[in-house]
């Protein structure tokens, strides 16, 4: 190091980092060569390997490493049924992937364990330099080196003196001059004075270690605003018909929902949400793409307690915000309404019954229970087909999304629906075990198929069925002769503004840490024979590809300066001059 | 009459066509560049050193691998003005700004034709992607003499824009509805602007490590003395190139530039991705590899700044952040399923 005094005030670095101070790179430092090293010695020497720079960039190596699985092999955070379809498909290699919780890589243990330790190690980094940084910001700039000569950019130039003009004053005067441009120029000065020569300390680009410090802080308060708020966050889904109402409570009406560890179920706001309408539009028959959905948007009547209700509307890209939550649109359907009478013409059920699409054609399935009023418990498995088309086989289709020629095909299963058990049964899913087709498949016994507005009877002479037509009186076609439903998923997020907070800091303090640059100059005048000898040498703290040009350019400055300086004291002399005479 | 789309498709295809010879003028450049370009006095010196040396080679000592060097750092901060006029060299460049000026026209045209910004399907990334490519190459020509990456640059965008546009070319399509989003426009411009500029802190990694090996080599050769058998040092294009101190460092300068994108384009995306998903992070394929390709270059810095990292490793770890970028574009986007379904190769189901 050519300047000793300046290492006081140097960052303070990792041992290992290019420019730290510590020892070789080697690592083993003098913990390991010394022969009795006692508890404290042990932890204070592990406590440096894993604060070392080393081990940092180590850590992140492995970090990068560890999240690769994740992305090769189903994860269930984010594609459950990729799970289940794995665990079918191999059936072998499953259970030992996921007893290396290869399925949930991002929550498992040894990814957590890379994390955590480099997070660790980076606590441990940023606590002392952010001390030793603040002691520099108010220290002074180090003492000029004896022998600027002896740093790579230098430069040295002689300046004539003027006649009968003392040595010393002049060297002093040229380094006041560079002074004030290297203050200009951003730079904290310091004059060290000497016997025989003047000079000038200057650094600058205290800024890189700050915006390095608050960089590596923002990612602590990232992963910090993570851990903490996800336990305030809370997400969950519902599905809404066309016409019906939701409302914000847990227990009621939310069919999923996950709140973080904090959250109190109880203390959800109450407000509503009714769904009013259902738009989309499809690309239509006969161009390219035909059938492609866009420009969802789900029409809701909101209303909060205690005030009139409002209208608002939620898309894709656009979530309606509503005390707190962000409600989005997952997806939607259509919700055949279904009436089901008995022998006696009596209604024993009647609902709107969400259908959940298959395919781009919105080729939909969905389940009717009919649990009392009927000989027996019957359940019924039926297709929607917006727009129906046979199919060569003779299966049906859909060929078009919206409701050009809708058609619904029911399958009657009867006997023990399985539903007063108390065991939980998904609304759109029918276990047929302990069931009797009496429909469709082998029993030689048609499928219902219905159009809106239809009625059949059923099979056994158990009563009939309905599929009603939802059209507004007067409709000509039955392009709303079938309510949609939407399935909307309302979050909470705690976290995400504080993580995106920290995140933007995180940018901002890497700007600085890697565009400002931070350097030392020096400028000292000597007296050298008739003149005077002035010397410029630079020193970078890290990266700074502009610091030759910053010398060169403190030179010429300088000079002109000088110049300058020495022309005006021309005409001040001639003035004196005759009063001399 | 053409319509737009078939317009763009006609000037992608004149676009790789062009940079195809400017690939081989670079190339042809690289190849006769090293015995034209030293200079009189050199040449004569060289050619008496061969006599004596009795077709020993031409390893140069360690002053002359100085000067050289010195030579080569001179051209290659020289202003564009003051530069060396290599024929072949000005050719290629000339022939990749014709080449970029169709292949801006092409990224328009498809952008007109389809109302929207050109970058919604993978063709249209590649598209993009190598424009920017380019045109990162051609803007950083203002300040450093970097024609030696040009053969690199080039040959890289006609294998990718080339291989695209045969096997991923799709029709303009409507946008998908998650699509649909001021964060289109600026997430994925910024991702392939990123992408572009990694590229080159890639090319000058790779010339950096075989400058690299060239320097070790005429050490040893300087040490084994003259009477040894003759021995190669590398690639004769090597001795006009800066030190291999010197291209590490310009490499980090991308690097680091590439970097502070890709930090945008991580956070951007997660934005996105709260609008259109309802959650800033969920560990998706795609998130996962802009995550991974974070870290690299987060520790590639890092072991810049580490002392025995620095040199061969760290050019190492820039080289496997632009391979996982690489293998982001490609593989990830073909093959790994995810919620990032914009290829356009398949109908979503
Ligand atoms: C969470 C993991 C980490 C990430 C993502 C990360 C990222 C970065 C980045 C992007 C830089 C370059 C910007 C700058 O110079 O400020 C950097 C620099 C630096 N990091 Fe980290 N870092 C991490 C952890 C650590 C740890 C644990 C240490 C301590 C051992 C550390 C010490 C440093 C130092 C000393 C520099 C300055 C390097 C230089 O002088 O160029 N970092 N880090």
């Amino acid at each position: 190091m050519a300047d000793r005094d300046a290492e006081a005030v140097d960052p303070l670095r990792p041992a290992d980092a290019i420019d730290g101070k510590g020892e070789p790179a080697d690592g083993t430092g003098d913990g390991i060569t010394s022969p009795k090293l006692g508890f404290v010695g042990w932890m204070r020497w592990g406590w440096r390997q894993l604060t070392s720079m080393r081990t940092a960039l180590v850590l992140l190596l492995l970090l990068a490493i560890a999240a690769v699985p994740g992305s090769i092999v189903p994860q269930r955070s984010a594609d459950p049924n990729g799970v289940s379809q794995y665990f079918s498909s191999n059936p072998t290699l499953a259970p030992i992937l996921d007893k290396m919780q290869l399925f949930d890589v991002y929550s498992s243990a040894w990814f957590s364990a890379i994390y955590i330790l480099l997070f660790v190690s980076l606590i441990g980094c940023i606590i002392p330099r952010t001390k030793h940084h603040f002691t520099a910001l108010r220290a002074r700039p180090p003492r000029t080196p004896a022998r600027l000569a002896r740093l790579e950019d230098h430069r040295e130039s002689l300046v004539e003196l003027e006649p009968g003009e003392d040595a010393g004053h002049a060297a002093s005067r040229a380094v006041d001059l560079a002074a004030s441009l290297l203050r200009k120029g951003g730079y904290r000065i310091e004059r060290y004075d000497s016997r025989g020569s003047a000079s000038v300390s200057a650094e600058r680009g205290y800024l890189r270690e700050t915006g390095n410090l608050i960089f590596h802080t923002a990612l602590v308060g990232v992963l910090v605003a993570v851990g903490l708020g996800g336990g305030f966050t809370y997400t969950g889904q519902r599905v809404i018909v066309q016409g019906t109402t939701f409302v914000n409570s847990v227990g009621t009406d939310y069919s999923s929902f996950n709140p973080g560890r904090f959250v109190d179920p109880d203390s959800l706001t109450p407000y509503t949400l009714k769904l009013d309408k259902f738009d989309v539009t499809y690309v239509p028959f006969g161009q390219k793409d035909a059938g492609q959905a866009g420009d969802f948007a789900a029409h809701l009547t909101t209303q909060l307690p205690g005030q009139s209700a409002q209208t608002g509307t939620v898309r894709v890209n656009h979530p309606l915000q509503i005390a707190g939550d962000d409600v989005y649109l997952l997806g939607n359907g259509y919700a055949p309404t279904i009436t089901v009478r008995n022998a006696k013409g009596e209604v024993v059920f009647h609902d709107t019954v969400p259908f959940l699409p298959q395919d781009n054609n919105m080729t939909s399935i969905g389940v009717v229970k009919v649990a009392d009023g009927l000989p027996e418990q019957l359940g019924f498995v039926g297709f929607f087909y917006p727009t129906q088309v046979k199919l060569g086989s003779g299966a049906f289709s859909s060929a078009y999304p919206n409701l050009l020629n809708p058609v619904l095909t029911l399958n009657v299963y009867g006997g023990d629906l399985g539903i007063n058990n108390g065991i939980p049964r998904s609304v759109y899913a029918l276990d047929p075990t302990g069931m009797t087709q009496l429909t469709g498949g082998k029993t030689g016994v048609k499928s219902i198929e219905l159009s809106p507005g239809q009625t059949t009877q059923l099979p056994k002479g158990y009563g009939t069925i309905t599929f009603e037509n939802d059209s507004p009186a007067g409709a000509k076609d039955q392009s709303q002769a079938v309510k949609r439903f939407v399935s909307l998923s309302i979050h909470h997020d705690a976290a995400g503004p504080w993580a995106l907070a920290f995140a933007v800091l995180a940018i901002a303090g890497l700007l600085l840490a890697l565009f400002v640059p931070r350097r030392r100059m020096w400028v000292k005048a000597t007296p050298a024979g008739d003149g005077l000898r002035i010397e410029y040498a630079a020193l970078a703290r890290g990266e700074d590809p502009t610091l030759k040009a910053a010398v060169d350019d403190l030179a010429a400055k300088h000079a002109k300066a000088l110049d300058a300086a020495g022309a005006a004291s021309v005409p001040d002399q001639a003035a004196k001059a005759p009063s001399v005479d | 009459m053409l319509s737009l789309e078939e317009l763009s498709v006609w000037l992608v295809w004149t676009a790789i066509a062009i940079y195809a010879l400017a690939f081989i003028a670079y190339t042809w450049d690289l190849a006769t560049r090293s015995a034209k370009s030293l200079d009189e006095k050199d040449a004569a010196k060289a050619r008496e050193r061969e006599l004596v040396a009795a077709g020993g080679g031409s390893v140069p000592s360690a002053d002359e691998l100085h000067r050289e060097q010195d030579r080569a750092e001179a051209a290659l901060r020289a202003a564009p003005r003051d530069r060396t006029r290599p024929v072949f060299a000005r050719i290629g460049t000339a022939l990749t700004w014709l080449g970029f000026l169709c292949q801006v026209a092409a990224d328009i045209t498809r952008g007109v034709a389809a109302g929207r910004v050109p970058w919604a399907d993978m063709y249209e990334f590649a598209l993009t992607g190598t424009m920017l490519m380019i045109g990162v190459y051609l803007l950083s020509l203002f300040f450093y003499d970097l024609r030696f990456l040009g053969a690199f640059i080039t040959g890289l965008v006609v294998l990718l824009l080339g291989l695209t546009s045969m096997n991923f070319y799709v029709a303009i399509s409507p946008l998908m509805d998650p699509l649909k989003s001021p964060w289109l426009v600026i997430h994925v411009f910024v991702a392939s602007l990123a992408t572009a500029i990694f590229a080159l802190a890639f090319g000058l990694s790779v010339m950096q490590l075989m400058q690299q090996r060239r320097e070790h080599k005429i050490v040893a050769a300087q040490l084994a003395g003259p009477d040894d058998a003759p021995v190669k040092v590398g690639w004769g294009f090597l001795r006009n190139l800066p030190s291999s101190e010197s291209l590490e460092s310009l490499s980090y300068r991308f690097a680091i530039i590439g970097f502070i994108f890709w930090s945008f384009t991580l956070v951007a995306g997660s934005i996105w991705a709260n609008y259109a998903w309802g959650r800033f992070w969920g560990f998706d394929t795609k998130e996962v590899w802009t995550f991974i390709i974070w870290v690299v270059y987060a520790g590639y810095i890092h072991a810049r700044a580490t002392r025995g990292w620095r040199g061969t490793r760290s050019a190492w770890l820039n080289i496997i952040g632009f391979s996982a970028v690489m293998f982001n574009f490609t593989i990830v986007n073909l093959f790994f399923k995810g919620l990032h379904v914009y290829s356009g190769l398949t109908t979503a189901s």
